[in-house]
């Protein structure tokens, strides 16, 4: 009698729906267990933290506004979004740079696979060791010093790279070149690789350029992903860390808004301000996001859906092509571009 | 005529590859020389670190104090028993949750799929360093701070990368495969454990590769979360060691480095290909 009744349950758990649900909600239980617990709480309790004056244990005092208001009005804050620029610059260069490095190494090159390793390797390096191998790097007389003197500049000219309030951003910038420009330029090359390859023999028998085959072949085909890393570039240069983090501490001007954040949050114990910080720049993170997704929907389109540019362009050809005979070569000749 | 054109076309072939070469050979140049200089330091004795420039090769190459002093001075043995059993655990228990997960968003069609999906992009968008502003408060109170296993809890949290590569896989797995099964008499988490997990194989590797390289890298966490570094340190965050009373001893600093960096070189050089391939795989939907 047990024996049928137990048979009777594992039936009816090892029934579809059943087992359906019942799959469905185990799988799902840890890891969204995790995503509430240590993203969707924790970012309440931050917009919660945002109103008081309070440190992690201890009293708290409830002040309205206030946290947000010196999140613009104090010197150190929002000034530090400033820092931005720099990085946002020195990731464009990246991405130029990947771009270039990217269209060489897709093609047959001695040693090409040697100078791919060397390039990326640095991405696999620990921030910590990253801070190090660059403290060291700029350094007074040591490695970069030298190397500019081999070149013939003279100790006396050369700035103190990490002191200098006028270069210091941009040596800092430049080590988070060093570090991703590898790996921008790997993804490159994959999306490159994934060109069919007929196009480029085509373009040989041609008697194309290098230039020609770039700008005719490789760039359309890895234009999206070139403009979703600019818009990746431009939000990762709003909550730029690690670079200054790990190498000056954010000393001598360096420290840039979350720099600020995580010394006002872990250091002083402002837990208010800093979160106040937090959510200020995650909207403004999350307004540049949207206008972002808007601006690439209309110059790219939606997956199957044209851009809603392309389309505007060639109605206006029509447009044009209908009104005057005339301008009728000039409109086909633009019509074939796209 | 013509053979006036051959010549043009030879001639800016020729300066076309050149250039190719010089700029590749600076691009290796840089990224090198940074790393170089510290293995070049890492060779060298104290005095022969305090009277030398830094670019001059050492005078031997088998000289190991360095190496010796770091590992002790940083208790490097200690870090990466610490690291691997962090990278064991988190990686084992990541890429169960989230091949688990992405089988339920990939194969069902439930009330709530797509608002799962939504919050775990919308995750993706918070910065992580900024979360721990209060991520911090959550550890505390859930007593974590100075635990490896809640260390490890948090590591396998969230990472919509890892779930797009396993959803994206899964998409290209016939479900006629999972609808003969059931046929046959199997379970969903039959289908799931018998069938699915094993043709999940290549991706598995690629989230192992990424998600190995970022929890072995990892130390703002660690440094906040694991504070006491004579039990709880990591291959990361022993290097914090040199920050102190060391801090411009740069032949010792070098020789840590150096130490910290050979795993991930070794692994670069072993699976280069799926490296490159998963960083792409990666992101291609991230």
């Amino acid at each position: 009698m047990g024996e049928r009744k137990k048979s009777k349950f594992v039936k009816w758990i090892a029934s579809g729906k059943v087992n359906k649900r019942l799959c469905i909600f185990t799988f799902m239980l840890i890891p969204v267990a995790l995503l509430i617990v240590f993203t969707f709480i924790p970012f309440v309790n931050m917009v919660g933290f945002s109103f008081y004056d309070m440190k992690y244990l201890g009293d708290r005092e409830f002040v309205g506004l206030k946290n947000y208001a010196d999140v613009f009005s104090r010197e150190d804050c929002f000034q530090a979004l400033k820092l931005s620029l720099y990085y946002i610059a020195a990731s464009f260069i990246q991405l130029a740079l990947a771009l270039y490095f990217a269209s060489v190494l897709s093609f047959k090159t001695k040693g090409g696979g040697i100078f791919k390793g060397l390039m990326f390797f640095p991405y696999l390096v620990c921030g910590i060791a990253v801070g190090f191998i660059f403290k060291f790097f700029y350094t007074r007389g040591f490695v970069l010093d030298t190397v500019l003197q081999w070149c013939g500049f003279d100790l006396e000219n050369l700035p103190y790279w990490l002191k200098d309030t006028s270069i210091n951003n941009i040596s800092v910038a430049a080590t988070s070149v060093w570090r991703y420009m590898g790996q921008n330029m790997v993804l490159f090359i994959g999306a490159i690789m994934s060109v069919d390859a007929s196009l480029y023999e085509a373009a040989d028998i041609d008697g194309a350029s290098a230039w020609h085959k770039f700008w005719y072949i490789i760039f359309p085909s890895i234009k999206t992903i070139i403009v979703l890393n600019l818009i990746l570039a431009i939000t990762g240069s709003l909550s730029v860390f690690e670079p200054p983090y790990v190498i000056t501490n954010g000393e001598f001007g360096t420290g840039t808004y979350f720099v600020i954040m995580d010394r006002l949050a872990h250091a002083s114990q402002k837990v208010g301000l800093a979160s106040a910080m937090a959510i200020v720049l995650l909207v403004i993170i999350l307004i540049a996001t949207v206008l972002q997704k808007v601006a690439f929907k209309y110059f790219f389109g939606d997956g199957d859906e044209e851009a809603i540019r392309t389309v505007r362009k060639r109605k206006k050809l029509e447009r044009q092509r209908a009104m005057a005979q005339g301008m009728q070569s000039d409109a086909a000749k633009g019509g074939a571009g796209i | 005529m013509t053979t006036e054109i051959y010549w043009t076309k030879k001639v800016r072939r020729i300066v076309v590859t050149v250039l190719k070469y010089l700029t590749l050979l600076l691009g290796g140049f840089i990224a090198v020389l940074p790393m170089a200089v510290c293995v070049i330091t890492a060779f060298k004795s104290p005095e022969e670190y305090a009277s030398s420039n830094v670019m001059d090769l050492p005078k031997s190459w088998t000289y190991f104090d360095n190496f010796v002093q770091a590992w002790k001075s940083a208790n490097m043995g200690l870090a990466f028993r610490n690291s691997a059993m962090i990278l064991v655990v988190v990686l084992i228990g990541s890429i169960l949750t989230g091949s688990m997960l992405a089988y339920v968003l990939d194969r069902f069609k439930f009330f709530g799929n797509g608002l799962i999906r939504n919050l775990f992009l919308v995750a993706s968008l918070l910065p992580g360093i900024a979360m721990q502003v209060s991520v911090y408060q959550i550890m505390y109170t859930l007593g974590w701070i100075n635990s490896l296993p809640g260390y490890m809890v948090l590591m396998c949290g969230t990472d919509v990368i890892s779930i797009y590569i396993f959803i994206q896989f899964f998409e290209n797995i016939p479900k006629s495969l999972d609808e003969s099964a059931i046929m046959d008499g199997c379970t969903y988490f039959g289908v799931f454990f018998r069938i699915l997990f094993p043709l999940l194989k290549p991706a598995i590797v690629t989230v192992m590769i990424l998600k190995g390289v970022s929890v072995y890298n990892e130390y703002y966490m660690a440094n906040m979360y694991l504070q006491d570094k004579n039990r709880y340190v990591t291959v990361a965050t022993s290097l914090f060691k040199f920050t102190g009373p060391m801090g411009s001893q740069y032949n010792y600093i070098c020789a840590g480095v150096i130490i910290t960096m050979l795993p991930a070189l070794i692994i670069f050089i072993l699976c280069q290909k799926q490296i490159y391939s998963g960083l792409t795989q990666g992101a291609v939907k991230g």
